[in-house]
Order: C-alpha cells, then structure tokens, then sequence
C-alpha cells in the first residue's frame, strides 16, 4: 500500500535532497527529499539507518546477562531497555510478581529516567527551535544559546536532568550501565543516606516540573497558528495504562484509542502482544512499521509517547500532573490533540508526573527495604519466554525473549518506540514539507523544520536502529542525474556552512 | 633465632623464608606486584610476565625467582610498569573484555589490572574472537573469548581435582582453551560445581551460572579499594590469590 508522498510517481526526473543524518537527533536518521525544478515535493521518506540487528548480539547470550547488555541499546533511555528486559526474564522464570522493594526500586529508577531523558529532550534539544524560531540563527539555536538569552530557563533544565541521573544512579548503582535490576528483582535498595539525599531535592524538581510545563503551556497556546497546526495529523495511539486507566510508565495492559478517542482495544495483556499488532516490512526502509492487526496495514498505524500517553489514559495518579492533564484534554475541545508539537506539552506533563512520582516513592519506607529477589518456576525445555513491555520515554517498548534449557538466548525481538512511531515520525515529515517547503528554495531553516518534527517525536533514533553514535548534518541537493548540486553541513555543534 | 634474610623492593626491605620466591616474600610482607598467572595455591607458571621485575638490573619473572638476601628488585618503575601496559593492552584486545555487560566486572584481575596501571583505551586494534560459549554444563558456563591462557584452571583441574578437564591447545595467536571431551563439551566431562577449577578464574571464563550481577556495583571485590591495595592487604594475613 502506499501513503501520500511516500512514493513519487517518476523519481528519476526529480531532485533529491537528504537531510542526514538528522541532527540533534542522537543517531542514524535521514530524511530523502525529492523535488522537481519548481520545488513541488513529490516525495519524502524518514531513514532510520539500520547497521546491524541489536538481536543479533543477544542470541546465543545467557540470559541474566541481557538486562545489562542492551542497555547499549541508547545512550538517552538505557533504564528503560535494563528495565523491559529484566521484565521479560521475571515472566520467562516463572515469577508472577516481585517484590514490593524490587518493584518500586525499578519504578523509581524508571521515573528517574524518565525524568533526565524528558529534561534532555525538551530544554537542551528542543528549546532552542521553540524559543528562538525553527529559522532563527544556527548559531545561537542550540542550549548554548539558551543558556545565553534564558539562564534561568537552562539552568533548571539542567538541574532536572542532573538530579534525574542521581536517581538513576542510587538507584542503578551507576549513571549509565547500572546493574541492579536483575531477573527476579534487584541487587540493591536505597540505603537511608541515599534516600535523604533524593528526598532533599525532590520538592524543588516537582516545582520545577510545574514551571516547565507552563512554559510550553504558554509557547503553545499563545501561537496556536503554529503549534495547532504544525505537522499536525490525526492517527490511532497506543500505551499502557493500569486496570484503572491510570497513566503508568513502568507496567500496565495495553489500550489502543483512534483518532477520534474511541477505544479500539484495552486491557491487552502484552504477553500477546503478538496478536494486537503486526510488523510491515516495506522495501525502502529498514526499519519495519507496527500497525494494530485489528485494523489492518492501511488504517492500523498508530503514535506512541506522551502525546498518546497523556491521551490514552482516563487519569494520571498524582494531583499536579492530573491538573495539568485535565487543562490539556480541555483545550483540545472534546477531540484527542494530534499536533506534533503538543508532544512538547505532554512531555512536559509526564516529566511533572515523574517528578511526583519521585517524591512519593521516597517517602515510602519499602524503597529501603531488603526483600530483593524472588525465584519461580521456568517452563522446562525450550518453552521458557517471556515479554516485557515499559513505556519508555519516547513510547511503548517491547522486549520479548525465548530462553533454552542450556540459559541462552534463543531468540529476542524488540519493537522499540521508534520503530512505533516509525509511520507517524513519517507521516509528521511529509505534513510539514508539504506545508513548508513546498515551491520554495530550500534554506538551512526550512529544513530546519522537517527536524523539528522528527524532534518532536525522538531525539534518539540511534536504540531503534540498534545503533550507537551521533554525527553531524549533512543536506545534499542531488539532481536527476545523481550530481551534488549544493550542500549545506552542520557539526555536532550546529555550526553551519552552506558551499 | 637467627635473623630474617632480607632483599629490597623499590627500596624497601623485605624478609624472606627460605625456599620463597619473590613474589610470594612482597605479597606475605604485604607489598603488592602485579601478577595474573600466579596463585599462591599453585605452583609458579610464569607464562603471563606481569610479574616481570629488574633484579640487580636484569628483567626476570618475580613468580619464578627464588628470593636471594641482598638482591636490589625493582618493580613500580615507569620502564617496568610501560611494559605491564602494553601486555595489558594486548590481552584486552584478544579477547572480548566488554567490561559494562560483563558480570565479572568489579571482581576480574584483569580489569583491576587494567585500573591499577591507568589503562584508559585498549591501544591496540581488537581482535574481536568469535569462540562459542560453552553452557552444556548445567551449573557452570564458559565464554572462552575472555581467556587469558593463565592455565589457572588447567592446572587446578589436574593438580587438586585430579580431573583433567581443561588444556590449551594451539600455538601462538590460535592457543585457545578447550575441555578435555570428545564432543568438546563442559556437560560430557566430570566437572561439577564444587571443583576448584570453577573458583580460580581470574577473569570472566568460568561462571556459576544464574548469578549474573547478584552483586550490586560497590559491593564487588575491588570498587571500593584499587586491586593492588586489596591483594596485598589479604595477603598479609592470609596468602591468597
Ligand atoms: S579459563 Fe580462566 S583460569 Fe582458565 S586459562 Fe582461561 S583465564 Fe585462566
Ligand atoms: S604472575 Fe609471574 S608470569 Fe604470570
């Protein structure tokens, strides 16, 4: 099947421009852009620049060590990868329910990850676009410029993911590559000087979650011209929710709304996810795309991460984030909010969330306690399997491992939150290069825009090419006959030079 | 009581008992040199030369030589510690030592090693071997890419477990760890758990399995104190490792 602007009619006579990689975008994206003498787009497509199947790594591995492993997945949401997987290998081994020390070990090391990775995102890879203009200066549209016309606004953003990293790392046992979170439980609680430690910053991160979401809050409803209708596109959403409909980012059954808010789906148990949705392989791109079986390939495509998160659930369980939640269904006048650049919003939304969560979970003694593991009973032969999903920063992450009766890994996929979004990152391109470039000569700033929708979605695309590495900007305007006609490149650092 | 015999390392006296090598009179005196191959249960292999020292001047395996009254030994010199570097770096490029997902991390001799000298990247291109891991036994696993060809466990296998279960076959670039079976295979031999060939392995090779990271980053043998500090405190008292 084919989408608008996903195949033009007669490439060879058209102009290509690659946007690649995507920078800001921690990985191997690109996007191909194909244009004829007047402009008009006919084409554009969103690479995500596979180099080697992550899968690949594990198989043949024993399985404790997998939780560890993939963490190598993503430099930005490692926790997450640490965390599907130990969740996964618990139901491979039998075990129903960890402990309640085990549980909210992981859930606050999660929330802290979620917590660092959403500050990331919003204040030092988006704001810039966001305060300055997609078009401003390259120079100065970056953190560094933050940091210059907004110091309070920057430093904040980097507190909050600093202390995010600290919980991380009590709680991991590291900032990055922590261990703790193993099959059956965890290696370690918080001792009384950590948890004092957390706690005594935990107060000011929620108020500053609050200040955070005003800001976009205020940037998004004092401009709706741009933020309503920038890459805007209606589509299904998926996440996790409790048996209540609460909003939850580390376990839950999976609910799936269309664009109009109706459920298609809820209270899936993901062990078959399986069932509920379906991977298309299409020839142009490595990456697969996810749809929702029920619907099919045409109709079945979905968004994951907090714009669907956010949406998908009834309530969120702390009374800051809910307020927040409730303002931001209202302005959507009874119909879910499809704009790319509300993602902002909901992101901001679930870091104060997060932030709550934080504080809650500190205040609760089992978070020192010492009951860490539980042991089950494995399906004999090579039965032993387990899935684990988490919502993850950027969305609904599943891990799903097969484990033989030697302890290796026979087999493991992974339908990461890229992969999810995968035709809805696509779909937010092609809204804005028709809207945007569209018979106009392409500058550094137009093309400026097509990031900022990718950026909306994912800084990280390098955990769904199961990639590692961040590399500079590179645009190339290509003619029919495959000649470089112009380039524009830009450095890690968003420095720009057009030859 | 006659009076202890003596030797200096880097300047220091150290006594000695007749009949002990070197390396045994540092640890016992509480004075470290660095050492992978050496186990003070087993007799000296002198194979991996990080015991190398200058002994009135000349370089020799501090493992294999028997301490002398009045020798001048030298060891944390930067020429002797450089050459320590460099076979440091060789052995991580041999094997896979992807020390963030390896569970041996925290308690591996190499990478206290690998701390102890400074080693900050691995210098030389990896080799990357391609070894298939051994998970037949049902209590014990071996990944054969982080051999270090010590022959710890050859000769505890042979030497207290009267098994024979390991030996290294191959010459040169191609000397390899294999298990003493027909099909190769760590299940078809006699091995069990409680041997002391499954405690001696310096790095991560033979591993109990279902442990993984039980351990909490911290808690490991050598995160609080650098290894050297560590072995010679142990050995002080008690001579182990
Ligand atoms: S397996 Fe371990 S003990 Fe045996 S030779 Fe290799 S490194 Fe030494
Ligand atoms: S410890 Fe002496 S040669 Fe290895």
């Amino acid at each position: 099947m084919t989408y608008e602007l996903e195949t033009a009619a007669n490439p060879e006579q058209l102009r290509r421009v690659a946007i690649d990689p995507v920078s800001r975008v921690e990985g191997h994206g690109k996007v191909t852009i194909l244009l004829d003498e007047n402009n008009q787009v006919h084409q554009v497509r969103l690479h995500i620049v596979e180099f080697r199947g992550f899968e690949r790594f594990i198989q043949g591995r024993p399985y404790w060590e997998v939780p560890v492993m993939v963490q190598r997945l993503c430099g930005i949401c490692p926790v997450s990868h640490h965390l599907a997987a130990s969740k996964a290998l618990d139901v491979m081994l039998g075990i129903k329910q960890v402990t309640p020390t085990a549980d909210k070990m992981r859930r606050l090391m999660h929330y802290g990850q979620m917590l660092q990775s959403h500050a990331l995102h919003f204040f030092h890879l988006s704001s810039p676009d966001l305060l300055f203009g997609f078009d401003s200066e390259v120079a100065k549209r970056n953190v560094v410029g933050v940091a210059g016309a907004h110091p309070e606004i920057a430093k904040k953003g980097v507190l909050l993911r600093k202390y995010g990293q600290e919980v991380i790392r009590h709680t991991a046992g590291k900032r990055v590559h922590g261990t703790a979170s193993v099959p059956g439980g965890v290696n370690k609680s918080l001792s009384s000087a950590e948890r004092a430690e957390l706690l005594k910053d935990a107060y000011q991160m929620v108020a500053w979650s609050r200040d955070a979401v005003q800001i976009i809050k205020q940037l998004h409803t004092a401009t709706p011209e741009l933020y309503d209708v920038f890459g805007h596109f209606e589509s299904n959403m998926m996440g996790l929710v409790t048996p209540t409909g609460d909003l939850d980012f580390y376990h839950g059954a999976l609910r799936a709304k269309d664009a109009d808010g109706k459920i298609i789906f809820d209270q899936v148990d993901y062990q078959g996810y399986m069932d509920v949705v379906e991977e298309e392989v299409r020839p142009w791109s490595y990456m697969k795309f996810p749809f929702l079986k029920q619907l099919g390939r045409e109709n079945g495509w979905y968004k994951v991460g907090p714009l669907a998160r956010i949406q998908n659930c009834d309530q969120i369980p702390t009374p800051l984030a809910e307020g927040e939640r409730k303002e931001f269904v209202a302005y959507g006048n009874g119909k879910p909010i499809h704009a790319t650049l509300a993602y902002h919003w909901a992101r901001m939304i679930e870091m104060l969330f997060a932030a709550e969560m934080i504080k809650d979970l500190l205040h609760d003694d089992d978070i020192e306690g010492k009951d860490l593991m539980v042991t089950g009973t494995r399906k004999p032969g090579t039965e032993a399997e387990g899935v684990g999903v988490i919502e993850a920063p950027r969305g609904t992450l599943f891990h799903h491992y097969r484990v033989g009766e030697d302890d290796l890994v026979t087999m493991a996929n992974l339908i990461v939150s890229t992969t999810n979004n995968n035709q809805a990152m696509n779909t937010a391109v092609r809204e804005v290069a028709k809207k945007y470039l569209n018979g106009k000569e392409l500058t550094e700033g137009l093309l400026n825009h097509i990031e900022v929708a990718i950026r909306a979605y994912d800084p990280c695309l390098s955990c769904a090419t199961h990639a590692l590495g961040q590399m500079p900007l590179e645009v190339s305007l290509i003619d029919a006959a495959g000649t470089v006609i112009d380039q524009v490149t830009r450095n890690a650092q968003g420095i720009c030079r057009i030859e | 009581m006659s009076e202890k015999k003596t030797f200096t390392l880097d300047g220091d006296d150290v006594a000695f008992e007749p009949g002990q090598t070197i390396i045994q009179a540092a640890l016992a005196a509480g004075k470290y040199i660095p050492h992978l191959c050496y186990h003070p249960e087993f007799k000296p292999h002198g194979s991996c030369k990080l015991c190398t020292v200058k002994i009135n001047g000349r370089p020799a395996a501090s493992c294999t030589t028997a301490a002398q009254p009045g020798l001048s030994v030298e060891s944390e010199i930067p020429e002797i510690q450089d050459q320590r570097r460099t076979m440091v770096q060789m052995l991580l490029v041999e094997g896979n030592h992807f020390c963030p997902s390896c569970e041996k991390s925290g308690n591996c001799m190499l990478q206290g090693l690998a701390y102890d000298l400074g080693i900050m990247s691995p210098h030389f291109p990896q080799i990357f071997p391609t070894r298939p891991l051994d998970a037949s036994h049902a209590d014990v696993f071996l990944d054969f890419d982080r051999c270090i060809l010590c022959e710890l466990c050859v000769r505890a296998s042979t030497e207290v477990d009267h098994k024979g279960v390991f030996a290294l076959s191959g010459r040169g670039i191609n000397k390899h760890l294999i298990v003493n079976a027909e099909s190769g295979k760590l299940a078809d031999t006699d091995f069990a758990l409680t041997d002391k060939a499954a405690q001696v392995c310096p790095v991560g090779v033979i591993l109990k399995k279902r442990v993984g990271f039980a351990v909490p980053i911290g808690k490991r043998r050598f995160d609080a104190t650098p290894m050297s500090v560590v072995i010679a405190e142990e050995s002080k008292t008690k001579e182990t490792v």
